[in-house]
């Protein structure tokens, strides 16, 4: 263990070849040192006494005779205690605050390992994050993993911040509640931007922010989200917290890894992306959940920007198949000054059957989500004829299908960046919209329900009209 | 086991492990890998070098480290304990291992595939004297409230019974019969071992002519799955794959349900988990997890152990399959195990073929599809095997290689598709890109155990959506509203069978099993008001008035209105839509006879 290796065989893009290595473990930590400077790896592929290395800082300046090697006899484990609450890391987990290093009740495994299906309790317990789209239409659980699919330039941080500062549960005190923010790749100003409103919210004492900057070394990029779950199970499943986790960008992420796959000269599958992509998003995204006779969970919000806007590109594609839902925003709605611009059909929740309706939100949410999805559908359908035959041929019906679109957007989709809706606001002004519609049209509510909640046509014209 | 019967680890590269030393490995030989004992698998021999896939995590193994060679495949234990459980990719049970290491998965974890203490109630079949074969039955186990466990001969030993124990209470591990064979001799127990890539044996192949009942409209009056048969469905993700499947798993009339979760979510097995034993299968009243049995090898899990894992599950089906059972396997999803292969062969740097899949992948796929089938059994009992396989397109594009071979292997196609689940249609089958190639098969059974006239109703509803499908051609680029009167009721009918008939809604509970005949009964209604109400548009009377009514309506909501046990509120509805038409035309021919004179 205490053996160093000088020089290397070969260096290829992040990666570093050394030989002779006595007893290497198979991803086992290693230190390798260039002048004064001090760079972490790790073992990735091991061929007798031949080790390829990964080196997180990268490889430049590195020769094949500078450099000092030393096995640190571990896979990578970041120090954890109570006290990571309100500091800021590296991507690699040590600290980059100035207040020195975190006494550490633990060491883990950044790796993780998986969780016991038998041992994990399905997720039921709703989250108001007092925005109408999210709340009614593809409603966050606790313990769920909710990506946002963006694009560059769309408000995708903003949503992500107005949900952690309005992120309620149905009556939960506070103080069991902590977030974790990983930044892969992101610019200095969006990691500002978080902290900032983490702040202005009163919140930072309860984050614990692990950084790998735009700047900061790709190969690092690939421990980040590691580091930062490793930390969210710590304080989810040994100090009972709810931990809300934010990973911000997987695009980076999955970049990152798509660059040291190239440098191993692996087969790609699309796009240049390897064939294990969807295994490695697994191996951060199944690390969401809640677990039997454990008190705290972790939600996973992670920010993807979809490239090119494609909801097909390989990175949403694989992580779509992984998460339980996802949230799309849209760059037409953006364009047309809605916020959030949340395209509101391909957006799914796939665990809010379980923790909406009666006893969680109110008997006539599945009801409603369901016909604002039929109705909105319908909408895209009109919208497309209007564009062929023109507005004003429509028939009336479409005509009302027209009116109702556009009071959707303006009144049910947009809201306030400030703006906390609770439950009861939403599913009311869901009705208040559908009330533009003939009531036969409400082919998905049981006429109970209609009876029951079905508003008064003229108040929502009144309502709405300058919107239409 | 000494120096030679094991080699040395030479190299690791994930699952990947190069072993070195003159321990001559067979192909496909299980073997324990590492001081932790890793269980894997050898999948190719070169001429200084062993390669073997790891069935666990291999962070930490060293080379040096011994591969101890095991001298068998990679096998299961098949026995009584297997039904109401849960294993991983290689049969290793998911709740002792979380009684080892918690909550978490941790690796070297060896233990009894079955409950080796647990006692059974036996009661033996045979007698010393009788002349057995394979496959023949020698005793009866109550292994769930719902499933009678037969201990069958093992395939490949014969013989003349030599001794028998009483009728009792013994583990699975006690031997219950002794048969002889000239010299040889074998003590039968309850449990025997079988390699998992190997199809287990059978007397021969049988028609496929009974289909395997869902329950649910879209499949089982438009797209029938035949017992025996091979299924596929795919789509891209949130297109509902995975509810189907579970919808399959809780209300096909299959015995036994083998449910592989194949590198998939850990929560959608949680959900089995909690859902199944609470739910109650509508044929004995009895828990749908007695007749459950679940692979689970999510996504996180080691991808060996998810390529192993389709083949353990298939290999368990068959075992039940022998008993004379019929058996449903779903499995979710194939991709994912497509992908392993394609993660492993790339390790391995074999020459890839499509986007990067090995070139045996169409081949491993027609083995795995291959293995469902209704058979007569080796003790001429009648047992099938029903492969359900869910495919998670890339991108969602069809034309992909897994998707592509797939279609060449199966018979029954349902076509999930974007936009339908976008507007929350569901189930998102597509009716104009799913097929099913045994509606000819089961066309007698039809006929003959619902409606004689059954399948003349599924061919006219088919043909009202065809039609529908080309008019909405015409709608886009001139609206609906030119459209002449008959062809206005086509698009009004099929809105009726979209969303009164095929549109079924998993969570409301009357509507997510619907038995066969009221199926029948629904399209009869369909058909009846389109029928009706044509005769009404031929009199010049225009589909509006016809639907100001709100009889549309009445027929799409018989769903939920009549319940699944109560087949004379058809007629009810059948008087109804004839009332309310008469009424019609005998308000519009008073009014035009008014005019007239
Ligand atoms: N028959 C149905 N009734 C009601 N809801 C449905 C139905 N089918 C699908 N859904 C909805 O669609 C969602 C996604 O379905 P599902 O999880 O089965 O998709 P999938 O195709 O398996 O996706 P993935 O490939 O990502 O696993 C469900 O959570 C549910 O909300
Ligand atoms: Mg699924």
């Amino acid at each position: 263990m205490n053996l160093e290796y000088i020089g290397l065989k070969e260096i290829s893009g992040p990666l570093v070849v050394l030989e002779g290595v006595e007893n290497p473990s198979f991803e086992e930590m290693v230190e390798v040192t260039v002048g004064r400077e001090k760079r972490l790896g790790r073992i990735v592929e091991i061929n007798g006494d031949i080790c390829v290395v990964q080196v997180f800082e990268g490889t430049h300046g590195i020769s094949l005779t500078n450099t000092r090697t030393r096995l640190l006899g571990k896979p990578l484990k970041i120090a954890l205690s109570k006290e990571i609450l309100g500091r800021v890391l590296d991507g690699a987990g040590r600290p980059v605050d100035g207040l020195g290093e975190i006494y550490p009740e633990k060491y883990l495994d950044v790796n993780g390992q998986p969780i016991n299906p038998v041992r994990r309790e399905y997720p039921r317990n709703y989250i108001q994050t007092g925005i109408s789209t999210i709340d009614c239409l593809t409603t966050l659980i606790r313990g769920q993993k909710l990506p946002i699919f963006s694009g560059s330039g769309l408000p995708h941080n903003q949503l992500a911040v107005q949900i952690v500062k309005q992120a309620k549960l149905a009556g939960e005190s506070h103080d069991d509640f902590a977030i974790v923010f990983a930044a892969m790749g992101v610019k200095h100003d969006v990691a500002d931007y978080f902290k900032n409103s983490f702040r202005s919210s009163g919140v930072l004492d309860r984050v614990v922010m692990f950084l790998n900057l735009a700047n900061d070394p790709v190969v690092e990029r690939i421990v980040t989200p590691r580091c930062a779950l490793t930390a969210a199970e710590y304080l989810a499943f040994e100090k009972d917290m709810h931990v809300l986790v934010i990973l911000t960008d997987m695009t980076s992420y999955a970049e990152a890894l798509r660059e040291i796959s190239s440098s191993k000269g692996e087969i790609p599958s699309r796009k240049g992306y390897p064939g294990y992509l969807y295994s490695d998003l697994a191996s951060i995204y199944e690390r969401a959940g809640m677990i039997r006779g454990k008190k705290g969970s972790i939600t996973q919000i992670p920010i993807l920007t979809m490239p090119n806007d494609d909801i097909t590109h390989p990175i949403p594609d694989l992580t779509g198949y992984i998460t339980e839902g996802q949230i799309v925003l849209d760059r037409g709605l953006a364009s047309r000054g809605v916020y959030p611009p949340v395209s509101v059909l391909p957006s799914l929740s796939r665990l809010m059957k379980d923790g909406i309706g009666e006893g969680y939100t109110r008997e006539d949410h599945p009801g409603l989500a369901n016909q604002l999805f039929a109705a909105y559908a319908k909408v895209q359908e009109v919208r497309a004829l209007a564009s062929v035959i023109g507005e004003d041929e429509l028939s009336d019906l479409d005509k009302k299908y027209m009116r109702f679109g556009r009071a959707f957007e303006a009144q049910f989709i947009s809201q306030e960046f400030g703006e906390d809706r609770d439950i009861i606001q939403t599913l009311d002004l869901g009705w208040l919209l559908l009330a533009l519609l003939p009531r036969e049209e409400l082919d998905r509510l049981s006429p109970e329900l209609v009876d029951k909640y079905y508003k008064e046509p003229d108040e929502s014209e009144s309502r709405f009209i300058r919107w239409m | 086991m000494g120096e030679t019967s094991q080699g040395t680890i030479y190299g690791i590269n994930g699952p990947v492990v190069r072993v070195r030393g003159d321990h001559p490995f067979q192909m496909m030989e299980m073997v324990l890998v590492g001081h932790e004992r890793l269980i894997g698998e050898v999948i190719r021999i070169l001429e200084d070098e062993t390669i073997v896939q790891v069935y666990e995590n291999t962070t930490g193994l060293r080379p040096g480290e011994p591969v101890i060679s095991t001298g068998r495949p990679l096998t299961v234990k098949l026995g009584p304990g297997i039904i109401g459980n849960i294993f991983d990719g290689i049969e290793r049970p998911l709740t002792s291992i979380a009684e080892k290491t918690g909550p978490f998965i941790g690796r070297g974890t060896v233990m009894d595939n079955l409950d080796a203490e647990k006692l059974w109630d036996v009661r033996i079949l045979v007698r010393s004297g009788h002349i057995l074969k394979p496959g023949r039955v020698i005793a009866e186990v109550q292994e769930t409230p719902s499933v009678v466990h037969r201990i069958m001969v093992p395939p490949g030993i014969e013989g003349v019974v030599d001794e028998v124990v009483k009728d009792g209470r013994y583990p699975i591990t006690k031997p219950l019969v002794r048969i002889k064979n000239g010299k040889a001799i074998h003590d039968l127990t309850m449990v025997h071992e079988w390699p998992v890539r190997i199809p287990r044996p059978y007397s021969r192949r049988l028609p496929t002519n009974e289909p395997l009942v869902t329950g649910q409209r879209v499949i089982d009056s438009l797209f029938p799955m035949a017992k025996g048969g091979a299924a596929a469905i795919p789509g891209g993700f949130g297109t509902g794959k995975t509810l189907t499947q579970h919808q399959l798993a809780k209300w096909s009339d299959a015995d036994i349900i083998v449910y592989v979760g194949c590198g998939e979510r850990g929560n959608e097995i949680t959900e089995v988990l909690e859902d199944f034993p609470k739910l109650i299968d509508p044929r004995n009243n009895r828990p749908l997890m007695e007749r459950t049995v679940l692979i689970a090898n999510t996504s996180n899990m080691p991808v060996a152990a998810r390529e192993a894992s389709i083949y353990t599950g298939i290999t368990l089906a068959e075992y039940y399959r022998d008993m004379g059972y019929h058996v449903a396997v779903m499995a979710d999803s194939t991709s994912r195990w497509a992908e392993a292969l394609r993660e492993i062969s790339g390790r391995l740097e074999e020459m890839p073929a499509e986007e990067g899949f090995p070139a045996y992948l169409p081949s491993r796929l027609s083995e795995f599809y291959e293995r469902a089938g209704m058979v007569e059994t080796l003790n001429a009992s009648t047992g099938s095997i029903s492969i359900i396989g869910a495919v998670s397109p890339q991108g969602g594009d069809f034309s992909e290689p897994v998707t592509q071979n797939t279609k060449r292997f199966i018979r029954c196609f349902w076509a999930l598709d974007k936009s339908l689940a976008y507007t929350r249609h569901y189930p998102a089958i597509n009716w104009t890109d799913s097929y099913s190639e045994y509606t000819e098969d089961l066309r007698d059974w039809y006929n003959k155990n619902t409606a004689p006239d059954f399948m003349e109703k599924r061919e006219r509803i088919s043909r009202i959506l065809q039609e529908e499908s080309k008019l909405l051609e015409i709608v886009k680029l001139i609206g609906s509203d030119i459209l002449p009167d008959e062809q206005k009721l086509v698009l009004e009918s099929a809105r009726v069978i979209r969303q009164g008939f095929l549109q079924q809604n998993a969570y409301h509970e009357q509507d997510t099993y619907v038995p066969i005949i009221k199926q029948y009964h629904m399209m009869k209604s369909v058909l009846r008001l389109h029928d009706q109400a044509a005769k009404l548009v031929a009199k010049g009377i225009p589909v509006s008035v016809i639907r100001k009514t709100g009889v549309f309506e009445e027929v799409v909501k018989a769903k939920y209105t009549i319940p699944n046990d109560d087949m004379e509120a058809f007629e009810e509805l059948d008087s109804r839509i004839e009332s309310v038409l008469s009424g019609i035309d005998e308000d519009y021919s008073g009014t035009e006879r008014r005019r007239h004179a």
